[in-house]
């Protein structure tokens, strides 16, 4: 059983828990580009708990500085190119309403066709575009 | 601070915590293996696809046994998205999403937990996210 991943097990499952959490107590769908994208434009009474919720992501990566420093590495990607990816990670979530998390764990967890949809369109195209860099660079 | 708004603060940071602490154990904030992940022609590594079915089996479970409740704990209700068709905006969003998650190795949670480490390159791809996605509600108001 030693071939299984469990550390991405395991760390996928605390991510299904923090979500769970986050509808149990807050009643609110743990939707990472939606929590933050909404304090760019807040709402009166709406920005604390988002706010929270980016202090405990920020105090998660704190905390593994000291308990595993290597957990967090750079991108191999040169920061010209960070910052156009950058901008169209912020865009495409904004227009297809959601990431990773958003779509990618708790609208496939709660069976949402568009979900599936839009999480099958996004890996597919950071595959294709990985591929196509690795060609390019004639890999 | 009422008693209801403490535990909606305490909510919401202890799963902001936990969540940044399942991404971290799982590798998610090292964006070469991610690429690795995005790469099934290449140096394929797929171990990530475990971090999503670990996250659903759980979140699947949890979603139903919470969702015989009237209300949240903290909150006067539940606010889910509307169910919503399959259009032109999801599709075209999740595909520029997908390049830039593909350029760079990163979606919007890792890039913010990395952005505790105050490192330049992260910071400017966290900024640019954000104009992104000022720019996506702006196209939404035309």
């Amino acid at each position: 059983m030693s071939s299984l991943p469990w550390k991405e097990l395991l760390g996928g499952a605390l991510v299904g828990a923090a979500a769970s959490i986050l509808l149990a107590v807050n009643g609110r769908v743990m939707g990472i580009s939606n929590i933050t994208g909404g304090l760019l434009r807040p709402r009166p009474g709406d920005s604390a708990w988002r706010l929270w919720f980016l202090a405990g992501l920020l105090g998660a990566g704190l905390i593994s500085r000291w308990i595993a420093p290597s957990a967090i590495y750079p991108s191999p990607a040169p920061s010209w190119l960070l910052v156009g990816a950058g901008f169209l990670v912020g865009l495409g979530t904004r227009v297809g309403n959601g990431c990773t998390s958003g779509h990618g764990v708790c609208g496939i967890s709660r069976g949402s066709v568009r979900s599936v949809v839009a999480t099958l369109l996004f890996v597919g195209a950071g595959m294709t575009t990985v591929t196509l860099l690795r060609l390019a660079r004639g890999g | 601070m009422k008693p209801s708004s403490l535990v909606h603060s305490a909510g919401a940071l202890t799963a902001g915590l936990v969540c940044g602490a399942g991404l971290l154990l799982s590798g998610m904030t090292v964006p070469s293996k991610v690429l690795h992940f995005l790469d099934p022609l290449g140096a394929w590594d797929p171990s990530l696809a475990f971090v999503m079915a670990g996250a659903i089996a759980v979140y699947a479970f949890a979603y139903r046994l919470i969702s015989r409740r009237s209300a949240p704990i903290a909150a006067p209700t539940f606010s889910t998205p509307p169910p919503t068709r399959i259009d032109p905006k999801l599709i075209v969003g999740s595909l520029v999403f997908g390049v830039g998650w593909g350029l760079s190795g990163y979606c919007p949670g890792p890039s913010l937990i990395s952005l505790s480490s105050a490192a330049l390159p992260v910071t400017l791809f966290v900024l640019a996210m954000a104009i992104g996605t000022t720019a996506g509600m702006l196209l939404e108001q035309l």
